[in-house]
């Protein structure tokens, strides 16, 4: 007694294989296909973008280098205090533990952030650095943040120690930023 | 023997000498510009932009990798055979340089009182001149690769004997009816007959069967499988430095001159099209602009096909390209004396 399968099976018809001559043309065809597939990759035009002249514009929500920041005042001869008051709770999130902070007391003579405390060092490893963000969404105080700079290379390894006043610095955009949804 | 057969021993003798320097710094400096054209547009067949960093628009990209690669250590496996792997290279290039010398980029004309036929030499041989050439080169793979002391080089070396073998059969048939047809060997006599219609529409199947052979003879795509530079690397696999830059310029050289030979042959030579009859100093030009035509066609085949399978390559060459050859000789013989 055979199987018998029903309606489940498809079946497949396939044309006779092609003989030599109707072989010779479907080949012949096919090539012109393909001549005129790669023809048309010409007429497109080239879709590389010219990396040094040309940069992919990042998302505002892009994780580059990250940025320290002040209390603003309008005023660039007075630059405001600090927002960070060295609480270190930044390096303990830091997953990659390339963020060392020391904090010192404030002082009435010598006042550098909002707090009872202030950082003193204030340094992040960027060769070890992740850029998963931890230690943006850990500051209490929004000290920290995420910038858009991603060209970070450097000839030696203590340059990608970035200080402090690096940190503080206003960073020059080297990244355009894209405008169109998030 | 025709008439213009003999115009070379009416010529002074040290024209014999300006045309070689001629030709052979004009193809030389042809040899970059077609490196550089080929990679460009072969960018440009993949969306991208090619090389275009070195000089304006990468036009000096050559340049730059030449001094890359004269300035490398040259260097030999301890398994090579010394005196055959530094020979091999030599053959490739000379042979290649050697087959330029016929391919005539213009009938003869009087040049300052002179009558000079703008070709290296007009041989009453033509075609077999550039198959015995073709036969010598082959053995500028063959000892390249054997000589590296190399498995994958030998690998390369043996796929490329059996390949130049097999589409030289039937890339010389494929000639034949041309030549049937020219009734002449000499290739500025073969031009001279295209004066009525140029080969390639009464030979068209020659035609094909030439351009897809000169594929196969020059080692390119789809039938590079003696470099498959993906698996294998290919005969020169053990080849750097100079030596390597000879094989890399043998290979456009050749491609320069299968281009040649199949201008000439099939594409009417210096002839222009539609009846115009330029003056004389326009003929080489005509002819090289024929010639970056031909190559455009390689290059562009170059990015569509994929490399055949070495079996599919040989029932191919033999089982195809050498019957339609032999049958388009026979079929032209008979088309001729009736």
């Amino acid at each position: 007694m055979s199987y018998d399968p029903g309606d489940d099976v498809i079946q497949v018809v396939r044309e006779p294989a092609p003989g030599p001559a109707a072989g010779a043309y479907r080949a012949f065809g096919e090539t012109l296909r393909g001549l005129k597939t790669t023809f048309s990759r010409i007429v497109e035009g080239p879709t590389t973008i010219q990396y040094p002249e040309e940069k992919v514009p990042v998302y505002p929500r892009f994780r580059g280098r990250h940025k320290l920041h002040r209390f603003e005042t309008g005023d660039p001869a007075h630059p405001g205090l600090e927002k960070c008051v060295g609480c270190s709770l930044c390096a303990a999130a830091c997953p990659a533990d390339c963020i060392r902070v020391v904090s010192a007391e404030n002082t009435p003579e010598n006042r550098v952030s909002a707090g009872e405390r202030y950082a003193a060092v204030y340094e992040i490893n960027l060769s070890r650095c992740i850029f998963c963000g931890y230690c943006e969404v850990a500051c209490p105080f929004d000290a920290i943040t995420m910038g858009h700079d991603y060209e970070l290379s450097d000839y030696t390894r203590s340059d990608l120690i970035f200080t402090k006043e690096m940190l503080l610095a206003e960073s020059i955009e080297r990244t355009p930023l894209r405008t169109e949804g998030e | 023997m025709t008439v213009l057969g003999l115009v070379n021993y009416v010529e002074p003798w040290w024209i014999q000498i300006v045309k070689s320097l001629a030709i052979f710094l004009v193809i030389f400096a042809l040899l970059p510009i077609l490196i550089v054209y080929e990679r460009k547009l072969l960018g440009r067949f993949q969306n991208r932009y090619g090389p275009n960093r070195v000089g304006p628009f990468g036009l000096m990209q050559p340049l730059a990798e030449i001094v890359k690669f004269a300035t490398k250590e040259p260097s030999r496996p301890t398994t090579s055979v010394g005196f055959l792997y530094r020979l091999a290279p030599a053959i490739a290039i000379l042979t290649a340089v050697g087959s330029l010398a016929i391919i005539p980029f213009g009938g003869v004309q009087n040049i300052f009182g002179t009558p000079v036929g703008l070709y290296g030499i007009d041989v009453s041989i033509g075609p077999l001149y550039v198959f015995a050439l073709a036969g010598i080169s082959f053995y500028g793979i063959m000892l390249g690769g054997w000589a590296s002391g190399s498995k994958y080089a030998f690998l390369g070396a043996m796929r490329g004997a059996a390949q130049l073998i097999s589409y030289e059969v039937a890339q010389g048939l494929a000639l034949l009816g041309v030549v049937i047809t020219a009734q002449t060997l000499s290739l500025t006599g073969i031009v001279h007959a295209q004066g009525n219609i140029w080969f390639f529409l009464p030979q068209i199947v020659g035609f094909t069967i030439f351009m897809i052979a000169s594929f196969a003879e020059t080692n390119r795509a789809p039938f590079d499988l003696v470099e498959a530079d993906s698996e294998i690397i290919g005969y020169f696999a053990e080849y750097g430095g100079t030596a390597f830059v000879a094989y890399l310029f043998a290979e456009y050289a050749n491609m320069i001159v299968v281009s040649g030979i199949a201008v000439t042959v099939f594409l009417g030579g210096w002839l222009m099209p539609f009846g115009i009859h330029p003056p004389g100093w326009v003929d080489p030009i005509v002819v090289l602009v024929k010639i970056a035509i031909v190559l455009t066609f390689f290059i562009w085949i170059r990015a569509t096909l994929p490399r055949l399978r070495y079996d599919q390559l040989m029932s191919f060459g033999w089982k195809v390209l050498l019957p339609l050859a032999t049958l388009n000789a026979v079929v032209t013989a008979i088309v001729v004396v009736s």
